[in-house]
């Protein structure tokens, strides 16, 4: 969205141009149907989302379970969370999750759209991408339920490793407590590397081919051409994929409820996952929203650090 | 140019992703295509192909039930999401008023916030309010999160109309209403298309809402359908799998038809928060 989000905004009016309104041309005027236009939105939105929003804020300060009334809580539920090990360690889960939604990812795809430069002029392109972005349309309830028979004590993953003699790698990846966690990741580089790949495909394919040339003639070789050429003009391809993907991970929900719920103990439990379960499970209603309100702010804050890191540019 | 080495690597490369993209999904086709006797705990490859699967889950899952409820509750925030971000897009983009940016700004928040932090509440509300455990319960604030992605894209498309043609209607002596409805809406069809499979995609697929609004079975969305699904369903893999082929199947369908919309509507930036 951020790099979207900043298109040129100057309104193209030509001066002198015929037109029914001057005092539009003026600028003085207050277009009031304007406000009547977007009420309709403004009102769904302000009702069902920034109403909301402000009240989960409320909450985090209280101590409710959902049914009795409500003791003021100050920052109690903020502090629990530092102190809490289960949660802190949701939240390092989260982190762990990006390196398996985003840098591997995005790392992966790189390499790849590197060395298949030319790919977005290849006959039929197209039918490979739709299929590599496949992953991205499908339900993540059915992602999961795909996955769990992939990684199932007696699934396909298992019985390829006992084929090739491997019988002591074998396990129940998901109900393992060193595995669980980067079983789900690896699930989450299966869902984003396609997006990736999309994404920087698309990219390469607009960067002036007399660039490749150029560095050519200069007698760059293929890993200079990657970071003298390619890796510059991908910048704000990276910057979007970043963004989607980071959000991504921090936002894994539905994957972790289906596939472990969580588990084995809280091998794979995530914020997302612990506000749902102290909501509507264990009834910590205020504790539950302080945790919504630290994981919005995370995400809020690398999105933004994500697109202040790159430089900005005019980037559709 | 492409030498003939270099285009059969990339076709390689190529293969390999998307045979890796699309082998969990192949496994799960397969599955649901193995007759219920052969199946096991994983996916399974048919000796034959028996599509017994597919009415077992069907008459077991109550699937019907939970597609009517996607149906509903998907078609109706396309149709809300539309007709509300055509209005406020065009206002956004081609009225002049004290406000006008700050307030579309505030419309952006809805990109960035994810549902978890707005779900708790909102489900405290709705339940004050009685209208949890209804289709409204699902419809309204999907609609709202799907409004701050539908304003901004339809905003900009608006701005990118002409202003030769804005001009030209207003000579003709076009109202706003008129000029809204008979000229951009028209010219912008493959934004809205693109725009209502979004949206019917997100909240197809949506889990977290209807999983903690909806507590009557009949109600049930078809992913939430699924979850329950699977649960009751782990020892016979290939009903869980046909199961998962109809919640799947009216997106995916869409997406083969219309991958363009699908994949530039997405990657142009859309963070749906």
């Amino acid at each position: 969205m951020a790099a979207t989000a900043h298109r040129p905004t100057a309104r193209k009016r030509p001066a002198g141009a015929p037109t029914r309104e001057p005092v539009r041309r003026r600028g003085r005027v207050i277009q009031w149907k304007g406000y009547l236009y977007a009420l309709p939105a403004l009102t769904v939105l302000t009702v069902f989302l920034l109403v909301p929003l402000g009240q989960l804020v409320q909450i985090s300060l209280f101590h409710w379970d959902g049914i009795s009334v409500s003791t003021w809580a100050g920052f109690d539920n903020y502090t629990e969370i530092a102190r809490d090990p289960q949660l802190r360690a949701g939240f390092l889960h989260s982190f762990v999750l990006i390196l398996f939604f985003s840098v591997i990812p995005i790392a992966l795809a790189l390499v790849l759209a590197a060395v298949t430069t030319r790919a977005g002029r290849l006959r039929g392109v197209s039918v490979f991408r739709a299929m590599i972005f496949l992953p991205q349309v499908v339900a993540m309830v059915v992602t999961a339920t795909a996955w769990t028979a992939i990684y199932a004590p007696d699934g396909v993953l298992n019985t390829a490793l006992r084929a090739i003699g491997l019988e002591t790698v074998a396990r129940p990846w998901l109900g393992d407590f060193s595995t669980a966690l980067p079983a789900v990741g690896l699930i989450g580089t299966w869902l984003e590397i396609g997006l990736c790949l999309v994404l920087f495909i698309a990219g390469i394919g607009q960067i002036p081919a007399e660039l490749y040339e150029a560095a050519k003639l200069d007698g760059a070789g293929p890993v200079r051409e990657f970071f003298a050429v390619t890796l510059p003009g991908l910048r704000g391809q990276i910057t979007v994929a970043l963004t989607l993907t980071v959000i991504a991970a921090l936002r894994t929900f539905d994957l972790v409820y289906v596939a472990t719920h969580g588990g084995p103990g809280n091998a794979t439990s995530l914020p997302a996952y612990e506000v749902y379960n102290r909501a509507f499970g264990t009834g910590q209603v205020g504790s539950a929203c302080a945790i919504a309100v630290t994981l919005t702010a995370v995400i809020l804050l690398l999105t933004f650090l994500i697109t202040k890191v790159q430089p900005q540019e005019d980037e559709t | 140019m492409i030498s003939g080495r270099e285009r059969a690597f990339n076709y390689a490369i190529l293969t390999l992703f998307a045979a890796l993209a699309l082998l969990p999904l192949i496994g799960v086709v397969s599955s649901a295509l193995t007759p219920a006797a052969e199946s096991g705990p994983s996916f399974t490859w048919p000796h034959h192909l028996d599509l017994g699967n597919f009415s077992t889950a069907w008459r077991q899952g109550h699937f019907a039930t939970y597609l009517t409820s996607s149906l509903l509750v998907a078609l109706s925030v396309v149709l809300l999401t539309a007709v509300l971000a055509i209005l406020a897009g065009f206002s956004f983009a081609h009225f002049d008023y004290p406000g006008r940016s700050v307030l579309f700004y505030v419309t952006l928040i809805g990109l960035m916030v994810p549902p978890e932090a707005f779900v708790i509440p909102l489900y405290f509300n709705l339940r004050d309010t009685g209208l949890t455990d209804s289709y409204w319960s699902l419809i309204l604030p999907q609609t709202a999160q799907s409004l701050a992605f539908g304003v901004f894209w339809m905003r900009n498309f608006f701005r990118s109309v002409p202003v030769s043609v804005i001009e030209a209607a207003r000579l003709d002596g076009a109202s706003d209403w008129r000029l809204l409805w008979r000229i951009l809406v028209p010219t912008s069809r493959p934004a809205l298309l693109t725009m209502a499979m979004l949206v019917f995609m997100w909240t197809w697929n949506e889990f977290l809402l209807p999983l903690v609004m909806i507590t009557d079975e009949s109600k049930r969305t078809a992913p939430l359908g699924l979850a329950f699904f699977q649960s009751e369903h782990t020892t016979q893999y290939s009903v869980l799998a046909a199961a998962s082929i109809i919640v799947a199947l009216p997106v995916v369908a869409s997406y083969v038809f219309l991958q363009r919309h699908f994949i530039s509507g997405m990657l142009s930036g859309a963070v749906k928060g």
